[in-house]
């Protein structure tokens, strides 16, 4: 198992013929991800990297049974491509763009949620169930399988845990990064109730970071939820008050969002966070007994 | 991206939310001139981009042209929170009845535009928050359907209870709510909203931010960026796609990805030193970015060691290895640099720098620790 991509997971690349769209599913099918079409709008008919090219969603969904999709297309249209890849009926569409207008991700999401799709990001390195599917531009090779869930706001500080973790053998079910924007399609909640659900992952891994309270809400979801471990990590504690640390959802507002109060709340319902992303391994191994 | 009140007046003013008449002035002269054509008491208000303007005496009411120039002349200049005042806003002081409060932000938890609104308008809303809560009605808005009349006449009700005085606060908050969606704002507060002795609606007061992803689609607001609020390291860093945050400290950071960046200042703490800045040189860096992003960082003169802490994903480690030597071959750095390159191409990284003094590391833990260390040996 894993959660929300697995080795059925029929992937469609959205802006395949672009510089960003041809190398990453050059990586993902190096991966092993099975990737099955490409749309590039006006150049349907054409083979990239030997996969078929679309002009339309549509026309690929019909023509090949992708169930999800990854855009690599400017964030001025990457509403409209979500749109698109979620009306012609994949269940999962990552998107990675940054810059996503906040409104055009409010009003997309809405209705996401009435076709059933699921959307990852934006804003986002994408998902990888390790030996199964990597729908994302994640460094494949640091990843391997195992029992342990990785879910996070950032990219590459994934990449960093991710890599701490192989270092003590403790492979991933599944590594999912929801991205670093305000409004994002998948969140904290959504991803730490499929873990629970799924016999593969053991533990949990919650990297979250400074605005917002969606740690406090899954610190929450955490206790009234799960039963099995989660384990957090919380970037930022020196961040300053009132500065945009990068993401757009990355800020302290009026005192709010910041390290110290997730810290405080996940603390408070028995989720160790570590001080830095090598302490995590040393944790989870705790919390699994082993 | 924050604009000033006038700013943000402009923008209501295009979508016919009612604005008290005001003028903009930088000098004492100019503000006479203004309260003049005004005709009316005025309030003089320092167009700074800080909250607690009234606090720091930057709000000042004048009843003749005379006050008017004087409190102009004490305004222009002030340093308030750090920031200097260039520019006061003389607006026509409209006589008070009653104070609202309306705002309205894109809210993270419900994915949807939400209205908060309260009858304790005037005074700071989040006190209102701490000690009144049952004061502050919110509601949230399908962004698909848009509002309706009867959504608005709905929430005008929670905090006006006169019929007729209700349909105009009802129209003033379906007028903010086009504002809202059509710039692309993540913020909007109206406080006060004032009703007046003749029941008429009017905001006096009126902060906006825009989000920073939607400038493209708005060049009139894009230009409205304040540069005086923005050091040379900032506009370079904007302008080269960095992310870049200045601090106190003295270990310089140069970090790709947001999450790590931060961490990366985290960890610099916990081994007991200070970092310099937040820097993140973005996802597909190119040598270019690198080579800035070494020149901001050697531009404060706090700076004692330099750590680059890069975990390729769509970053190629190469990349920011030549960066690296430009950088070095075409400035004069003689700080200490600790390199710690992990990831995408991380081999033919290593070929690259070779013949040139680096400190290099293998873990976050490891470079952050001697990068701190390095920071403290005297130069």
């Amino acid at each position: 198992m894993s959660i929300f991509v697995d080795e059925n997971t029929r992937v469609c690349v959205q802006g395949i013929t672009g510089r960003d769209g041809a190398f990453h599913t050059k990586g993902m099918i190096e991966y092993g991800t099975k990737v099955v079409a490409g749309v590039t709008p006006g150049k349907g008919g054409q083979v990239a990297d030997g996969i078929p090219v679309f002009d339309t969603m549509k026309d690929a969904v019909e023509k090949t049974g992708a169930n999800a999709s990854i855009l690599f297309v400017p964030a001025r249209f990457a509403a409209g491509a979500v749109t698109e890849a979620a009306e012609a009926g994949v269940d999962v569409v990552v998107a990675i763009s940054e810059g996503v207008p906040t409104l055009e991700v409010s009003k997309i999401y809405q209705k996401l949620e009435r076709l059933g799709t699921r959307m990852i990001g934006p804003n986002c390195p994408g998902i990888i169930s390790p030996g199964k599917c990597k729908l994302g531009i994640m460094p494949g090779w640091i990843h391997r399988e195992g029992g342990i869930g990785v879910v996070s706001r950032s990219g590459t500080l994934t990449y960093e845990v991710v890599d701490q973790l192989g270092r003590y053998g403790l492979g991933q079910s599944t590594v999912i990064g929801i991205g670093g924007d305000p409004i994002i399609g998948t969140n904290f909640i959504d991803s730490l109730a499929a873990y629970q659900e799924d016999p593969q992952t053991e533990a949990v891994v919650l990297i979250g970071e400074i605005g917002g309270t969606d740690e406090e809400q899954a610190a929450e979801f955490v206790k009234e939820n799960m039963t099995k471990p989660v384990v957090s990590f919380i970037a930022g504690r020196t961040a300053p008050p009132g500065k945009r640390m990068g993401h757009a959802g990355a800020i302290i507002a009026g005192g709010k969002g910041t390290a110290a109060e997730k810290i405080e709340a996940l603390t408070a319902v028995g989720v160790p966070v570590a001080d830095r992303p090598s302490e995590i391994p040393g944790l989870i191994k705790e919390a699994l007994g082993s | 991206m924050k604009i000033h009140e006038y700013q943000a007046k402009d923008i209501l003013r295009g979508y016919d939310v009612p604005i008290p008449r005001f003028e903009i002035a930088t000098t004492p002269a100019e503000a006479r001139k203004a309260a003049e054509d005004i005709g009316r008491m005025v309030v003089v208000k320092a167009q700074v981009h800080v909250g607690g303007r009234g606090k720091a005496g930057g709000v000042k009411l004048a009843k003749t042209p005379d006050e008017a120039e004087k409190h102009a002349g004490a305004i222009l200049g002030m340093d308030i929170k750090g920031l200097t005042v260039e520019k006061v806003m003389i607006s026509d002081a409209v006589d008070i009845d009653r104070e609202y409060y309306i705002g309205m932000i894109v809210d993270r938890a419900t994915k949807k535009p939400v209205y908060m609104v309260s009858e304790a308008g005037g005074i700071d809303i989040e006190q209102v928050a701490r000690e009144t809560p049952e004061k502050i009605h919110k509601y949230a808005v399908d962004p698909e359907k848009g509002l309706s009349n009867e959504e608005a006449l709905e929430l005008a009700a929670k905090i006006e209870s006169r019929p007729a005085v209700a349909e105009r606060v009802a129209d003033f908050i379906s007028k903010l709510y086009e504002a809202f969606v059509g710039s692309d704002a993540s913020l909007a507060e109206i406080n006060p909203l004032v009703i007046t002795p003749d029941e008429q609606v009017w905001a006096v007061d009126a902060k906006m931010n825009i989000d920073d992803n939607a400038l493209y689609r708005h060049e009139e607001i894009a230009a409205m960026r304040d540069a005086s609020t923005e050091t040379p390291q900032l506009k370079r860093a904007r302008e080269m796609g960095l992310s870049f945050v200045k601090l106190d400290g003295d270990v310089g950071c140069v970090v790709n990805g947001a999450g790590l960046a931060m961490t990366t200042m985290d960890v610099i703490a916990h081994y007991g030193g200070e970092p310099a800045n937040f820097l993140d040189i973005g996802g597909s860096s190119s040598p270019d970015k690198v080579v800035t992003a070494l020149q901001i960082i050697t531009s404060d003169p706090n700076v004692k060691s330099i750590l680059i802490n890069i975990f390729g994903g769509i970053t190629r480690c190469d990349d920011v290895a030549k960066g690296l030597v430009q950088a070095l071959e075409q400035t004069s750095i003689t700080l200490p640099i600790v390199v710690r390159l992990t990831g995408t191409n991380e081999e033919e990284a290593r070929k690259i720098p070779a013949g040139t003094e680096f400190v290099s590391a293998d873990t976050m833990d490891e470079a952050v620790e001697k990068a701190v260390e390095l920071a403290r040996q005297p130069a």
